[in-house]
């Protein structure tokens, strides 16, 4: 799932600087499993924007809503009333869902209440790990399912870089050294050979390098 | 002082605090009992964690983080609860009163919790479309 963060009340309350009427728009799917921009932390920094704009002396209305998902036209729909009736959408979705409002409502400013971070997985309550870089062109069958690119902090694609400490990340010591994993990894699925072999260089032009990517289905296109 | 019961605290969640200060609470004093003592194993612990969330968000907003506080107190314990309280009491009367009472025209002080208006009508008409939880907003 998208991980992503919420900007501090200061930030917000800057970002929304010029507008009295604000629609705060949640969404129900990666932000609110990740605690970030679900319906709950919309009620919460609702409450916070509106105290910290009244301790500042502003006039601030700030409606409350959350669709089940903002990068979805179908679900954008259901909040098309609101954003109708607001001066200004402050959205806690990820990136995406700030851009379909904007896409769509081209006369309506839409700013971004959150900061999305990566794509990851909640590794323990309260805590979310990166795993996907979005690179666009998975080696993960090649490295027994663990992301040199994403995990490791070198992106090393042939083998450990040697800094490593007792299994720890010498850029890092807080995480994991990937390269430790995937030889663990490898040797409990016996496929230590696939080390062997001499990676070459990534193509990286399925990635970012080019803009915006895009991806077409013919066969779903209507 | 206005108590509120609660089957645990465990139930409270960081709305609850944050609607009681927007609707103009001075103070929110969370009684929990003691760690390692919660019947549901680990409800206080979860609200010890949620209050300083809340105390770090206010800083955020520019209330002082005294106005929320949480202790542990046993059902047994009834002196202390009630030296807490005062010391409570002192606390948020040093504070002053919650500074969103400084109110405009609102009566009851704080904010309005859910603003309304409506296109060309500002001031009348719900614009809700989607209510929030309001399990405890009856009691804040």
């Amino acid at each position: 799932m998208i991980v992503a963060q919420r900007k501090n009340i200061p930030e917000l309350l800057a970002i929304v600087q010029e507008h009295r009427k604000v629609l705060l728009l949640g969404c129900g799917t990666c932000v609110t499993v990740c605690l970030a921009g679900g319906q709950r932390e919309v009620s919460i920094i609702a409450s916070a924007l509106r105290m910290a704009a009244k301790l500042k002396g502003r006039s601030l209305e700030v409606e409350e809503l959350t669709i089940e998902r903002q990068c979805d036209n179908v679900f954008l729909e259901q909040a098309a009333e609101a954003i109708k009736k607001a001066d200004a959408v402050l959205s806690v979705g990820c990136g995406a869902g700030v851009q379909a409002i904007a896409e769509r409502y081209s006369n309506k400013p839409v700013y971004a209440g959150l900061n999305t971070a990566f794509i990851g997985i909640l590794e323990e309550r309260g805590v979310w790990t990166e795993k996907c870089a979005a690179c666009g062109e998975c080696v993960l069958h090649e490295y027994g399912g663990i992301c040199p690119i994403t995990r490791c902090a070198k992106k090393m694609m042939n083998g450990p870089c040697s800094g490593s400490r007792e299994d720890r990340c010498e850029v890092s010591p807080d995480r994991p050294c990937a390269w430790q994993l995937i030889y663990k990894r490898l040797k409990e699925i016996g496929q230590l050979d696939r080390l062997k072999e001499l990676k070459k260089p990534k193509n990286w032009r399925p990635s970012q390098s080019g803009g915006c990517r895009t991806i077409i289905r013919e066969d779903h296109r209507v | 002082v206005r108590i509120i019961r609660t089957p645990c605290t465990g139930r409270l969640e960081t709305e609850y605090f944050m609607k009681a200060l927007e609707n103009g609470a001075d103070g929110v004093l969370v009684a929990g009992c003691l760690e390692g003592g919660c019947h549901f194993v680990e409800g206080n612990l979860c609200a010890k964690r949620r209050v300083n969330y809340t105390r770090d968000l206010l800083e955020e907003i520019g209330i002082e983080k005294e106005r929320l506080r949480m202790v542990n107190i046993s059902a047994a314990m009834a002196r202390p609860l009630a030296d807490t309280i005062t010391d409570m009491v002192e606390t948020i009367r040093k504070l002053g009163p919650n500074p969103l009472r400084k109110s405009n025209g609102n009566p009851e002080g704080g904010v309005p919790r859910r603003p309304i208006f409506t296109e060309g009508n500002e001031g009348n008409g719900d614009f809700s479309l989607n209510p929030q939880p309001s399990t405890f907003n009856h009691l804040l």
